[in-house]
């Protein structure tokens, strides 16, 4: 935690409200978002129970395992799932546009829009990962055939799981994660995990303080577990009973039997599930109020880059994602993940004024008044040619941890590139004297205003450049050090079991 | 040690070089990796397995991991062998210093076909990632273990054989990205080159240099049992070959008594009272500070092997050692009020920047001085590894009161994944026990 966010975090506990942490929305958030909310059975991984799911508040659907251990029941459960969540994929694929060709890449189409999951938080994400994994192997023929629908679930929430691991990416995310992100509660990060406590600190019910909203929402009469593991009382006392009766009426053979209990058992957790179904709906509106930056956009539009590309490798009857990566997939995806993480945080730092001062508390960015200014100052190459290189200079007072040479870019001037000329000190004063290198025309046709005239007040932060993705080499070339190539397998065979 | 008087650790490296050698030229032989405790003579170990492919006409690329240690390989190499044509191979906006531009028979280029005639041609990893459709007989590939494993991926193509050095104590190589998803896979593109390279063959002959260069009779003991358990070394001199001696006085204050105890005996533990702190303990930077500054006014003379009659310790052979930035930018700051002529020369780093370096004495800001908590960050060995083996001649630790405890409190928790072999030495045991042994030397600071 940086220093910023632990103030705002003491600030928080003392007011008894959570405190602001950035008032711009770096996520894109669709207009019909697809929650789900999963629970699983206690003490058995991927076999859920039930899942809610819908596009608004008001468009709600509960799905239901009356008998969680039985195959068929799970398997029907999860035809219904992939019935709605493919819906929603399909309603998606209509509409789409022409990237003309670039440089660098060749002319391609790209859905207009993208389909987003939003779940309560990290855990519900991870276990729509988990029920990828168990589903995408699962055959629609030979014995024990499934409905064709469910492997193309299990392909369609691996690839979502995957793609939330790239910073900045909006196709899957968890609220808890964005939320905290634009709040800092009173509480710890470990407690923020529960959706109800985290947002009780944030827009607290009129008249209660943060800590007794949240203090409230641990009552778990009142407020359910947000999933997807289930709270043991409910379990013990209310779910598992009522599991041992639809077995006693299935044995008992009574279709009205296993019917009527079926419906108790529905009953009992759209209970467990409403609660965190309005929460969600409730820290969605809280998001919605804040402005989405232009990063947001170009995010969601690589987002939707990646939803195209996994739409027709689905299309040409692609195979389900290998169990493992190999050597190089891993790597090149590490490579990509490294990349996202660096342009995200740049990104960001350049349009979130509170980011920026968390930079400036670590060194990393500083602010201050250009106090000098050479704006058309020249040099001359080795090669005897004369570039133009201004020069200003910038009284800070931050602590500056930014070794010279280093390249650096401003929120104000986006084309402009400077780099640290000195930097000498006097005691925590320090006079920056910055070169620019890019943004500044050439001697004879300067750019207007691109070197910041003394009494203005500016800002810079490290630029992360820009490097190309790596060429690791093809998985049937992997080399002796990290194995060889792999030795050819039929892969979808693999992981049979349900 | 009784066999003290026929130990000879020239002859005992020599060695362990002639076994690397002989595995060398074994035709089978794809891979063989040495590990190498600090100051162990891995450098010459890399010269002399470079002339010697040279010579015998193999071609032959040397692999390291930043621009500088390139430039020092380059500049050994070429003093060495002045009769080798070495190739420079960088990024373009890369400039070289003006030591390597000297040099005859180095040629510097940005592009490869630039370098047909070298011999032996080093660069980054980095930069031998972007080369493509060339392949030599050997790459020897110097702090391996600084190299991660995707990098390796990316260079293994260049290179039929490989010959891997470095040191196995130092910190590992990291990602900004956390992920669970390839822990326990052999090839795990986080893991260190040297680790990943084992996993998938499990046969590669692993040499260890026997002999710290570099470390005192005081220290090569110590670091070596708490650092390297299963692979001791020791050092190349005795504990008369080495000590600092001061030639000036002045008005003693309370660093002296840490000093004469350093002085005399290669380590010194300058206690602070306890205190939890946050990361810029201010009087802590003050202490640091004022110890480097006595240690220059009191003007330190180093008498060892390569200097019988003693050598004046200045600023550049100072250096100060840190977990985090900011301590380091904290204790610049005080320099400049403390010994403001000497500030500047005085090397102030974090342990990841000062892997490899070595000095005269160091003076370590201890990773867990002030804090109520141990992390994985403060506590992995590595850290501490790199802050203890930087000196020749003596190490100041200086850190708040109250270590052990905060240790006792915090054991390690770190997840036991399927896979992932154990790591040694723990890090947590191995600041035990370097802090057990620190304690004979404790001076409490008042």
């Amino acid at each position: 935690m940086t220093l910023l966010a632990t103030l705002a975090r003491v600030e928080a506990a003392a007011a008894g409200r959570a405190r602001p942490l950035s008032q711009v929305l770096h996520r894109r958030l669709a207009g019909q978002p697809l929650v789900i909310i999963p629970l699983t059975l206690a003490g058995d991984p991927a076999t859920p129970v039930a899942a809610m799911t819908g596009t608004s508040r008001t468009d709600q659907q509960l799905l239901v395992v009356s008998q969680p251990r039985n195959r068929d029941l799970r398997l029907r459960f999860l035809t219904s799932l992939a019935s709605t969540v493919l819906g929603y994929i399909a309603a998606r694929q209509h509409a789409a546009e022409i990237i003309p060709a670039t440089r660098t890449h060749e002319e391609r189409r790209r859905y207009a829009d993208a389909p987003q999951i939003l779940v309560p938080n990290r855990a519900a994400r991870d276990y729509l990962g988990l029920l990828g994994r168990a589903t995408r192997f699962q055959r629609a023929d030979g014995p024990y055939p499934v409905d064709p629908s469910v492997p193309t679930l299990g392909k369609w929430l691996t690839f979502f799981a995957d793609r939330a691991d790239q910073p900045g990416s909006a196709l899957l995310a968890d609220l808890t994660s964005i939320l905290a992100e634009h709040w800092a509660t009173g509480q710890s990060p470990l407690e923020d995990a529960s959706l109800a406590a985290q947002l009780a600190w944030i827009d607290p019910p009129p008249g209660m303080t943060g800590l007794q909203a949240a203090l409230a929402t641990e009552d778990p009469l009142r407020c359910p577990p947000a999933g997807p593991a289930t709270d043991p009382g409910f379990d013990q006392a209310i779910l598992e009973p009522l599991i041992r009766n639809y077995d006693r009426a299935a044995k008992a053979g009574s279709q009205a039997g296993t019917d009527r209990v079926a419906a108790e058992i529905t009953t009992a957790l759209r209970g467990q599930l409403e609660p965190t179904w309005e929460t969600i709906w409730h820290a969605i509106a809280l998001l919605r109020a804040l402005p989405e930056t232009a990063g947001a956009g170009r995010r969601w539009a690589a987002d939707r880059d990646s939803f195209t590309s996994f739409s027709s490798y689905l299309g040409d009857g692609g195979l389900p994602q290998p169990r493992r990566d190999h050597a190089a997939t891993a790597a090149a995806r590490l490579d990509r993940l490294e990349r996202a993480h660096a342009a995200y945080d740049a990104e960001r730092a350049l349009e979130d004024p509170f980011i920026l001062a968390e930079l400036r508390t670590t060194g990393e960015a500083f602010a201050g008044e250009v106090v000098s200014a050479l704006p058309s100052r020249t040099t001359t190459t080795p090669a005897g040619r004369t570039i133009l290189r201004p020069r200003f200079t910038v009284h800070t007072d931050d602590p500056v941890r930014i070794e010279p040479g280093r390249v650096l870019i401003c929120p104000t001037r986006p084309s402009q590139r400077v780099q640290i000329a000195d930097l000498p000190r006097a005691g925590t004063d320090a006079e920056v004297v910055l070169e620019v290198i890019q943004g500044m025309g050439t001697p004879a046709r300067p750019r207007p205003g691109a070197v910041p005239a003394p009494g203005e007040l500016v800002s810079y932060t490290l630029d992360p450049g820009y490097w190309a993705p790596r060429d690791f080499p093809p998985v049937d070339q992997t080399p002796w050090t990290h194995g060889g190539p792999p030795v050819r397998r039929a892969e979808q065979t693999e992981e049979p079991q349900s | 040690m009784s066999e003290d008087c026929h130990y000879d650790p020239a002859s005992e490296t020599d060695q362990v070089i002639a076994a690397v050698m002989a595995d060398m030229s074994e035709p089978g032989q794809r891979g063989i990796i040495v590990d190498s405790p600090p100051g162990a003579g891995k450098t010459t170990l890399v010269v002399r397995a470079a002339t010697e492919l040279a010579t015998s006409g193999e071609s032959c690329i040397i692999v390291a991991q930043t621009n500088n240690q390139v430039d020092d390989l380059t500049t050994r190499l070429a003093r060495q062998e002045p009769s080798l044509r070495l190739g420079r191979l960088s990024a373009t906006d890369y400039i070289p210093p003006a030591t390597l531009l000297t040099l005859p028979d180095v040629t510097v280029a940005t592009r490869i076909d630039d370098l047909g005639a070298a011999q032996v041609i080093l660069a980054t990893a980095a930069k031998w990632a972007t080369v493509k459709d060339r392949s030599w007989g050997w790459a020897i590939i110097d702090e391996a273990y600084q190299m991660r494993s995707d990098m390796l991926l990316l260079v293994a193509a260049r290179f039929d054989r490989a010959l891997l050095v470095g040191d196995p104590g130092q910190l590992d190589p990291f990602s900004v990205i956390e992920t669970p998803r390839w822990i326990g896979l052999p090839y795990d593109p986080m893991q260190n080159a040297v680790t990943v390279l084992q996993a998938h063959n499990q046969d590669l002959p692993v040499h260890r240099l026997p002999v710290s260069w570099r470390l005192p009779a005081s220290a090569a003991p110590v670091v070596s049992s708490a650092f390297y358990p299963f692979s001791g070394f020791r050092a190349a001199t005795t504990a008369g070959d080495r000590h600092l001696e001061f030639t000036a006085a002045g008005i003693r204050n309370s660093a002296d008594v840490t000093l004469d105890l350093a002085a005399r005996s290669g380590w010194a533990l300058h206690e602070l009272p306890a205190r939890h702190t946050t990361r810029t303990d201010g009087e802590a930077a003050d202490a640091v500070a004022s110890l480097a500054a006595r240690l220059l006014t009191r003007r330190a003379v180093g008498m060892c092997e390569r200097h019988p009659a003693g050598q004046p310790l200045g600023p550049q052979n100072i250096a100060i050692g840190v977990a985090h930035r900011d301590q380091a930018d904290q204790i610049r700051q005080a320099l400049a009020h403390t010994a403001p002529a000497a500030a500047a020369m005085i090397r102030v780093d974090t342990a990841n920047r000062l892997q490899g370096a070595e000095f005269d004495t160091t003076i370590v800001l201890h990773p867990l001085s002030g804090r109520s908590d141990a992390t994985a960050f403060h506590l992995e060995a590595g850290r501490l590894c790199v802050l203890a083996s930087r000196h020749r001649h003596a190490c100041i630790v200086v850190a708040r009161a109250g270590i052990a405890d905060v240790l006792d409190a915090h054991p390690s928790d770190e997840p036991i994944h399927l896979g992932v072999r154990a790591k040694f030495p723990d890090g947590w045991e191995a600041n035990h026990a370097l802090l057990a042994y620190l304690a004979n030397y404790r001076i409490p600071a008042p």
